[in-house]
């Protein structure tokens, strides 16, 4: 990189080995002052662990760090925070049982040592209208959704004045207006002498947002260009190393397609802090199918894929698995069923993070032979049907007694499908399935997707990514504030209107 | 570069830290503990000779060091059962001394039994009592979601009130009616006094059934769907019910059979030791206490449990047996103080890995 009176911040020849692997080989990183520079790369190209380093998370085993010219090493995070450089973290870090307004003022030291919540809330609230990002500075962080935990991040780093920003897949949990909102807030950042690093590895949005790219592919810097002048057709290569053309997927409809698999009938549900998340719902699937769910984030989606997984009471109404009802709140009743469910939060969730690959695989069938004989776990049979999804679903893991926190994001998503599927399921809950996985990961849960629908499974797909609901689903339905304000066939849907019903614009006839 | 040292979080943990944050815990106690001798006027060196010798290195020696290993067995069994499964139970020591109740109650009234239904009989009314009363705390915290630290911890108190009042209190059915002066319990009849092996050395039957109790937990937890589900439980509690599992009545579970455990510690006690329900003893011994260090020390694991049982067993041993003049009586205290302290201390480093300013990692292995 050459030197560059504007450069804010320069990383050379960065190096971070962890046991067994090299996350950073040698990264060359320059971002210049007032610009928004993304960084991207694919899940375990090095871009968290240049951005941990970055922020003072990691120490670098070689290479320099400059900011403003001036040669700088972090012993914490901390230090980096008082270095102006701020990160919003892709995995949140806030305390559950705190307010926005105290998550926001923790570890802050220009706070007295007398915290008046009010006055924090009042800033908080001008904070966060500002930037568009709502959220009620009062709400405790459990009570939100993991779209409103988001800005919660952003909201901190807003808070602390940090001249370098680095945002980590920030817009991962959000809609599209949502994502407009935020590079609007981006750009204004910038305008004001900021530098944004945006870690991404969706095309559309670093081309939309970003001046300049920098792409990471295996720990090394592939490449930085001006937005301006390249292609996202380009930089996916770059990104992959390989051409990578996602299309709407054309299938044939399923035979027994005129069978309705599951039926929602005038369902309501409460969410966690009692209020009504669901309003007499009423929708279904039929086998064969793939109904995509689209909404912002926190319009009764989670609420929804709880009810249906048993995870949730319903408060009114019935859920029927081929005509048949199952019973509300038990999650045993509705695997039975015949229910899989994958949920957004796959780790922590889904699996069981600090248990093996193999414990995972068996965290809904252990109850049942072969899994077990009289209470006692068959190690055996457990083992060896690990081995055979393993190489099934082409997990990449050491070996199956691997934690899968250790795995990376595809193929933690790899082994929560693959017991999903592995229990024949009738139909398959899939809240967003694909978010935060790179291109091939992506790729690969979406091809399983469809597989499974070809096969007979219908498939609720609640997702946030638009582009994937268009190109993934038969048909899609809108969720407004708990309840469905439209239901279009996917091959007429178009972005706009969508978007529109999205943000509770109905026109005339949506419902 | 603002400290010359720093914490960095761990991707993985390595297996030999299982030992050797343990090891190294004790070693660091016994340097901390040398400074104190020093500094106190005492020859380090011969201190620690005469501990060894008194704890461990002579069949003599290691049978006191056997018998002051069985009830922390038991107790530290308690501890590492609910620690594991993320419940925090301070209350081995009244679950221990209600397992001593109930077994002293059977082998009073079960005279006349050949000896070994009575000895069954009291292994399980020790663990009812023990259990019964933990499984309060249990329901409590499922039921009201209270705060089982505190809890347990009250229950304590209940518990040795509970002792001293059928001892000292009232004319209860474990108290002496002989007993003139000093109240004490009523003994157990002679057939329900727990045997002791000769094998060489003397090893008591209490202490047998504890390693094979650290045998029946580790199946458990390893084996079996109960142990599998406390461990999605501990690991991922939204993943826990996810699948289904069912949390509340778990923990209900759990703590009636850490109670059950630290029950039998009780019964074994009365059985193989003291022969009465000594009120004063127990709960001067503090069992349930120093269970907690052994549970901590042996990082949950069951086997790991019984050899710290014996190691702080033979520390508790040599102090008895030393003490005098020339010996601080406090020391023994003080050491098991120290290696709690640095067992916290080592966990940390299970964790993190310490990393100098500008050098390669270094492991505490180094």
């Amino acid at each position: 990189m050459n030197s560059n009176e504007t450069v804010a911040v320069r990383m050379t020849g960065i190096v971070k080995r962890f046991p067994g692997v090299v996350a950073n080989d040698g990264v060359e990183f320059g971002a210049r002052l007032g610009e928004v520079h993304a960084l991207l790369g694919e899940n375990g190209a090095g871009k968290s662990t240049l951005s941990n380093v970055l922020t003072g998370l990691y120490r670098p085993d070689e290479g320099h760090m400059f900011l403003d010219g001036h040669e700088v090493s972090f012993g914490s995070p901390r230090d980096a925070l008082n270095a102006g450089i701020g990160m919003v973290h892709q995995h949140f870090r806030l305390v559950n049982s705190f307010s926005v307004a105290e998550n926001v003022v923790l570890g802050d030291q220009t706070t007295s040592t007398f915290l008046n919540t009010n006055s924090v809330a009042d800033t908080v609230a001008g904070l966060s209208q500002r930037y568009s990002l709502a959220v009620d500075p009062r709400a405790k962080i459990w009570q939100l959704s993991v779209g409103e935990q988001q800005r919660v991040e952003i909201l901190k780093v807003l808070y602390r004045g940090a001249k370098i920003l680095i945002l980590d897949e920030p817009t991962a949990v959000l809609t599209p207006q949502e994502s407009e909102a935020l590079f609007v807030t981006l750009r204004a950042m910038v305008a004001e002498g900021r530098t944004v690093i945006f870690i991404s590895h969706k095309l559309d949005e670093v081309m939309a947002v970003s001046d300049r790219v920098t792409v990471l592919r295996g720990g090394k810097t592939v490449g930085t260009v001006d937005t301006a002048s390249t292609t996202a057709r380009d930089l996916a290569r770059l990104m992959v190393g390989r051409e990578v053309v996602f299309n709407r997927v054309e299938r044939a409809a399923h035979p027994d397609a005129h069978k309705t698999v599951l039926h929602v009938s005038s369902v309501s549900a409460t969410d966690d802090r009692g209020n009504q998340a669901l309003h007499e719902i009423s929708f279904s699937v039929n086998a064969g199918e793939i109904v995509g769910i689209a909404g912002v984030s926190g319009n009764g989606q989670r609420e929804l894929a709880e009810v249906i997984g048993g995870m949730r009471h319903a408060t009114a109404g019935t859920i029927l698995i081929e005509g048949e009802a199952v019973k509300s709140g038990s999650v045993r009743q509705s695997i039975a069923a015949g229910i899989a469910h994958v949920p957004e939060d796959r780790l922590h969730t889904g699996l069981a993070p600090s248990h093996s690959v193999e414990d995972n695989l068996i965290l809904k069938s252990y109850r049942h032979r072969p899994m077990s004989k009289w209470s006692v776990l068959m190690r055996k049979t457990i083992k060896s049907n690990a081995d055979t999804m393993v190489e099934r679903y082409d997990v990449k893991t050491p070996d199956t007694a691997t934690p899968v926190r250790l795995l990376s994001g595809g193929n933690v998503q790899k082994v929560l499908l693959a017991r999903e599927f592995s229990a024949s399921p009738k139909l398959l809950v899939a809240a967003s399935p694909t978010r935060g996985l790179d291109v091939g990961a992506i790729e690969n849960v979406r091809i399983r997707l469809v597989e499974a629908a070809d096969k007979g499974v219908g498939i609720l797909l609640i997702s946030e990514d638009l582009e994937e609901l268009m190109s993934m689903s038969d048909r899609i339905l809108v969720m407004y504030e708990g309840r469905i304000v439209g239901n279009v066939s996917a091959a007429e849907a178009d972005r706009e209107s969508i978007g529109l019903l999205m943000g509770g614009v109905t026109t005339a006839g949506a419902q | 570069m603002k400290s010359p040292v720093r914490l960095e979080r761990r991707l993985t943990q390595p297996k030999s830290l299982n030992w050797l944050v343990p090891v190294l815990s004790v070693v660091g106690a016994l340097v901390i503990g040398a400074i104190v001798l020093m500094l106190t006027g005492k020859n380090p060196i011969s201190t620690y000779h005469r501990i060894l010798t008194t704890a461990f290195t002579s069949f003599d020696s290691l049978e006191g060091t056997l018998r002051s290993a069985t009830p922390l067995a038991f107790t530290g069994l308690c501890a590492a059962i609910t620690f594991r499964s993320g419940i925090i139970n301070i209350g081995g020591e009244g679950q221990f001394f209600m397992g001593a109740v109930g077994a002293s109650l059977a082998g009073i009234a079960m005279g006349g039994q050949p000896k070994t239904i009575i000895i069954i009989g009291m292994i399980l009314t020790g663990m009812v009592f023990g259990g019964g009363y933990a499984a309060i705390a249990g329901g409590l915290k499922a039921k009201f979601n209270t705060n089982e630290i505190i809890i347990t911890l009250m229950m304590n108190y209940i518990a040795g009130i509970i002792l001293d009042y059928l001892i000292f209190d009232s004319n209860s059915y474990w108290r002496d009616p002989k007993s003139f002066g000093f109240p004490s319990g009523k003994p157990i009849v002679d057939a329900a006094r727990w045997p002791i092996f000769h094998l060489g050395m003397d090893i008591p039957f209490g202490f047998v059934l504890a390693i094979g109790v650290g045998a029946v937990l580790w199946f458990m937890y390893s084996r079996t769907r109960f142990g599998f589900e406390m461990g999605v439980i501990s690991d991922a509690p939204a993943a826990a019910r996810y699948v289904g599992i069912r949390t509340r009545w778990k923990i209900v579970v759990v703590m009636g059979l850490a109670g059950a455990v630290a029950g039998i510690g009780g019964a074994s006690d009365v059985g193989n030791f003291r022969h009465i329900l000594d009120a004063k003893g127990l709960q001067l011994a503090g069992y349930g206490y120093t269970g907690i260090v052994v549970a901590a020390l042996a990082r949950y694991n069951p086997f790991g449990a019984i050899f710290v049982a014996v190691l702080i067993g033979g520390l508790t041993n040599a102090g008895y047996a030393l003490q005098g003049p020339d010996f601080p009586s406090g020391l023994v205290g003080t050491l098991q103080g120290l290696i709690l302290f640095t067992a916290v201390a080592g966990e940390v480093l299970t964790r993190y890995r310490i990393r100098r300013a500008g050098h390669e990692a270094m492991a505490v292995t180094a």
